[in-house]
């Protein structure tokens, strides 16, 4: 058995990347299912699903460093919250 | 829409996904797992939560390291990419002193960093260095151990010397791309050689530009070795950019967890630049 210990998981970065493992697979597949096309939403660029979602998760991303910067909460619901409901209206409509 | 008749191309990158799967996504997870945790020594760590990216954005050496980058970054990209371009509309286009010039500019490219560094940290010494003492000779004060002015100088100067020659090849390589006819059809129509650039060469070397100008963000945005070797970081730390901070962290002080929490968000500040500029450029392209 392949000893991973140098690698210190934790079990919330072991969710984490549980998560964007799926993420890409579902991308994937929904590919497969409904091929994307570049269309031009709110966003001042034209963008496919995976464009959308790269901005959405970069989104997300900084939404939480801007949230650990700001404030001593040790909870992440609520950035969590906000960046899930801006990722699914950049998805629906950028 | 175009149906896909055969996918078995997809195996040939299979190789390229396991390599970069083991060179960089591996790490990457391993960075990610240490900005949790304080690492004591192996097998001996604590689950601390964000603490490492609360300290991290809240220091103020790393405040002034991120504007030193933005200002050292912002200055490559000014000097290197108009000079790269003059210098490339200068050089002969074909025969043997084309193959001259270029093999000429492209020396520095092929220099060590480290021997970059040390070549130019003797070249500007204002004892013995021919750059220092030129320039002192001429009563400008020039010293670069000690003056933070002359430090970024000599640190510009150097870099400029080690990459604008990328930026050459890469925009001669787009003038050499363009057909004769273009330029025909300009001299028929009386075009000035300003409007030959404006107008023919230019948008055509948007492609290679876009590349050479995101290619020398992320490696001005990363540079370490040879500042490192140059000045320490030094005079104060007025040339420490991130990448020296980050070293210092994880190396010189062990401190693994504040460096991998560190890494991660200089990764996604130099994702979102990289993003950004591309996409801008592109636009700027399709235009």
């Amino acid at each position: 058995m392949i000893d991973l210990e140098w690698m210190a998981w934790t079990t919330p970065t072991a969710v984490f990347f549980a998560c964007v493992a799926l993420l890409l697979a579902g991308m994937t597949l929904l590919q497969i299912v409904r091929p994307t096309f570049e269309r031009k939403g709110f966003l001042p660029i034209p963008t496919t699903r995976g464009d959308r979602l790269f901005i959405a998760l970069m989104l997300a991303a900084f939404v939480h460093l801007g949230f650990v910067y700001a404030t001593e909460l040790e909870s992440f619901w609520l950035p969590l919250g906000l960046s899930a409901a801006l990722g699914l209206i950049i998805l629906r409509r950028g | 829409m175009l149906k896909i008749e055969d996918n078995r191309a997809w195996f040939l990158i299979l190789p390229v996904f396991l390599l970069v799967a083991f060179n960089a996504v591996i790490p990457l997870m391993t960075v990610v797992n240490y900005s949790l945790q304080d690492i004591f020594g192996p097998g001996q760590r604590a689950f601390i939560g964000v603490e490492w990216f609360r300290e991290t954005l809240r220091d103020p050496a790393i405040h002034a390291a991120f504007l030193r980058q933005i200002l050292f970054s912002g200055l490559v990209l000014a000097i290197e990419i108009p000079l790269g371009v003059a210098i490339a509309l200068t050089l002969p286009r074909g025969g043997w002193k084309a193959s001259a010039a270029i093999v000429l500019v492209a020396i520095p490219l092929l220099i060590p960093f480290n021997v970059v560094g040390m070549i130019w940290q003797v070249y500007a010494r204002p004892e013995i260095g021919f750059l220092g003492q030129v320039v002192n000779a001429l009563g400008i004060p020039f010293n670069y151990t000690g003056d933070p002015l002359s430090a970024w100088v000599t640190i510009l100067m150097m870099d400029a010397w080690h990459w604008t020659p990328l930026v050459i090849l890469l925009a001669y390589a787009g003038l050499c791309s363009i057909p004769e006819p273009y330029y025909q059809a300009a001299r028929i129509d009386g075009a000035s050689r300003w409007a030959v650039f404006r107008y023919i060469e230019l948008p055509k070397l948007n492609g290679v530009l876009t590349i050479a100008f995101l290619l020398r963000f992320m490696d001005s945005f990363m540079i370490y070795t040879e500042p490192y070797v140059v000045t320490g970081g030094g005079p104060g730390s007025s040339t420490t950019f991130l990448s020296i901070r980050l070293v210092n962290m994880a190396v010189g002080q062990f401190d693994l967890g504040p460096a991998a929490a560190f890494s991660l968000v200089y990764f996604l500040v130099i994702l979102l630049f990289s993003y950004v500029f591309y996409t801008i450029l592109q636009r700027a392209g399709r235009a």
